[in-house]
């Protein structure tokens, strides 16, 4: 188990080190002086290279990117282009909408997806299954910001319950933050709570062919006490692995959905720091997504080394 | 009679014919405004209403087709193209260090956030429907990679493989001509997946206005348009939003529909 977690570990450095020099390189190629375009059109050639010094810019490619990632490392993430403030304390403001709303959101579609996934197993082919099934098949067709501007229409336009938009911040009390987010969780959570209805039903139903399923049969179970008792555990492996991913993908993916509610979360910081060349900020988030990304799998796959010793062999 | 396949082969070839029926004609122009026509709900004179300056809905919807499907049909193709041939190396070659490598990559590519990196790559290189193109093109690599790899390693060890082996085959002349007519099935059907995935990741960047650029019409545009309008017009941002449900939904169904089709064993990888 040991050489399996350093094995893995050995992997998940590299493949932070390789990303870090993608995202730096993808960024670095990005046209647009930010010295220039923070002082705008009319600057003097002067003002721009001052500025260019202090932001660092004068030196080399090289240079800046052993400062960028070993400022990351001791947990500087450097200082913003636009806004002078350091990185790494925007990012922990905008942490506070942006994980509260991954987690708000996963947890619907996890109170969706598991009784709708049991639901379908336990009726396959039933009138029951089939309604499931083709409401997943709806789930994943919906684009998220279409079904998060009928929400808007329907519960805040017409009935007034939610506001349209924005963020009254966690200080006006937790009820209020939490009603602010339903909304954009629910717009986010649909589209994630079909795919895990699927991978739920489809878990099941692998599960319920199996031998030990037969076994608890033959004992005298009837078929529901053999999928609560014996089936469900087993087959929530697979589920688990599509929540991690989801997870990371909700912080993330929340980009579009932070633009329809004007949320100031992650993915819009990204967003206006792409439009105002803010490249230090840019760089900074994406490292921050892809490095959630690739812990969150490595979590996973120690997870499940630790439950399966098959696992362990294979790599 | 397979269900699905119908269903989503007459939907999926509804939209392609609107979109090439809109090369030749469309019921009215999409460039010309109308402002006193603004916002006018479906009648006899508009069929779908006409949006904020007065265009018909219906002629956006068909010019738009043209671009969803272009952007996510060439998506498909760069995706199969350098996905495929990958996913077909590293199987020949399993275990060694190209396999290792290619699979790597992969991972890597797959722990971007896609949208994140498809805003990135076209706010770098400038918002457009090729850029677009390439930003979801890119993340189709892996996935074929992978789909391809991990069909290909079964067929490997397949006596009919070993027969050409003995034969004296080199690995590469064995991969185009015994494993890949093999997987050919799998890879059809999961490019319709990725079809549909592609068209609802077009809707999402022109949504926020990094896809096809004005005055081209695309359908994610339409509704970020429609956005302020809504309370106005339900009708600007229902329709547009039906149009694409209903395009994905039959793609997905014609996935399905051919997997059941051309082999029921297939699982099909929902990425």
């Amino acid at each position: 188990m040991l050489h399996y977690a350093l094995k893995r570990l050995v992997s998940l450095a590299i493949s932070l080190l390789v990303a870090s020099l993608v995202i730096f390189v993808v960024v670095e190629v990005a046209p647009g002086d930010p010295a220039s375009f923070m002082l705008g059109i009319n600057a003097q050639p002067d003002t721009v290279a001052a500025l260019r010094t202090e932001l660092g810019l004068d030196q080399s490619k090289f240079d800046r990117y052993r400062s960028w990632v070993g400022g990351m490392l001791t947990g500087d993430f450097g200082t913003s282009y636009t806004y002078r403030t350091p990185v790494s304390q925007m990012i922990a403001d905008r942490l506070w909408v942006s994980l509260p709303l991954a987690l708000y959101a996963l947890t619907l579609s996890t109170l969706i997806a598991f009784p709708a996934g049991i639901f379908a197993a336990a009726r396959r082919g039933g009138i029951g299954d089939l309604g499931v099934t083709g409401a997943t098949q709806l789930g994943v067709a919906i684009p998220n910001f279409w079904f998060a501007m009928m929400l808007v229409l329907i519960f805040a336009i017409n009935l007034r319950w939610f506001s349209a938009g924005g963020f009254p911040g966690w200080d006006r009390g937790v009820w209020t933050g939490m009603k602010a987010l339903t909304l954009p969780a629910i717009a986010l959570a649909l589209p994630q709570a079909a795919i895990l209805t699927r991978v739920m039903r489809s878990s099941l139903l692998d599960i319920l062919g199996e031998d030990f399923i037969r076994t608890a049969r033959a004992k005298g179970l009837s078929s529901r006490q053999a999928l609560w008792r014996h089936g469900l555990r087993n087959a929530l492996i697979p589920v688990l692995t599509i929540i991690g991913l989801q997870f990371a993908f909700l912080l993330a993916g929340a980009i579009i959905i932070e633009q329809v509610f004007f949320l100031p979360g992650l993915g819009r910081l990204i967003f206006q720091a792409i439009t105002q060349r803010d490249l230090i900020v840019v760089e900074s988030v994406v490292m921050l997504l892809v490095f959630a990304v690739i812990v969150v799998n490595f979590v996973v796959d120690l997870a499940y080394a630790a439950v399966d010793p098959r696992l362990r062999a294979r790599t | 009679m397979n269900r699905n396949l119908i269903i989503g082969g007459a939907l999926t070839a509804l939209f392609v014919c609107a979109a090439l029926v809109s090369f030749l004609w469309t019921p009215d122009s999409v460039e010309t405004m109308n402002i006193a026509n603004r916002l006018k709900p479906p009648s006899a004179d508009n069929l779908l209403g006409t949006d904020h300056f007065g265009r018909d809905i219906l002629s956006m919807l068909m010019v738009g087709a043209r671009t969803s499907i272009a952007v996510a049909l060439v998506a498909v193709g760069i995706g199969m193209g350098l996905g495929v041939p990958l996913g077909l190396a590293a199987a020949a070659r399993s275990g060694g260090m190209l396999d290792e490598v290619i699979m790597r990559m992969n991972d890597l590519i797959f722990a971007f956030p896609s949208l994140v990196i498809a805003i990135l790559i076209t706010a770098v290189f400038g918002p457009s429907a090729t850029n677009a193109i390439i930003a979801i093109g890119i993340f189709n690599i892996p996935v074929f990679a992978r789909i391809t790899r991990g069909a290909a390693l079964s067929l490997w060890k397949r006596e009919f493989i070993m027969a050409a082996q003995v034969a004296g085959k080199t690995r590469t002349r064995i991969s185009a001509e015994h494993i890949l007519p093999n997987v050919a099935n799998l890879l059809i059907v999961q490019g319709t997946i990725q079809f549909s995935l592609g068209i609802l990741a077009e809707a999402g960047l022109s949504y926020v206005g990094l896809g096809a650029q004005p005055p081209i019409p695309s359908w994610g545009r339409m509704l970020a348009d429609a956005q302020t309008m809504v309370s106005l017009a339900p009708h600007v941002a229902l329709i547009p939003g039906l149009t694409i449900i209903a395009m994905v939904l039959g793609l997905n169904l014609l996935g399905d529909g051919l997997r059941d089709a051309l082999d029921p064993r297939l699982k099909v990888v929902r990425a």
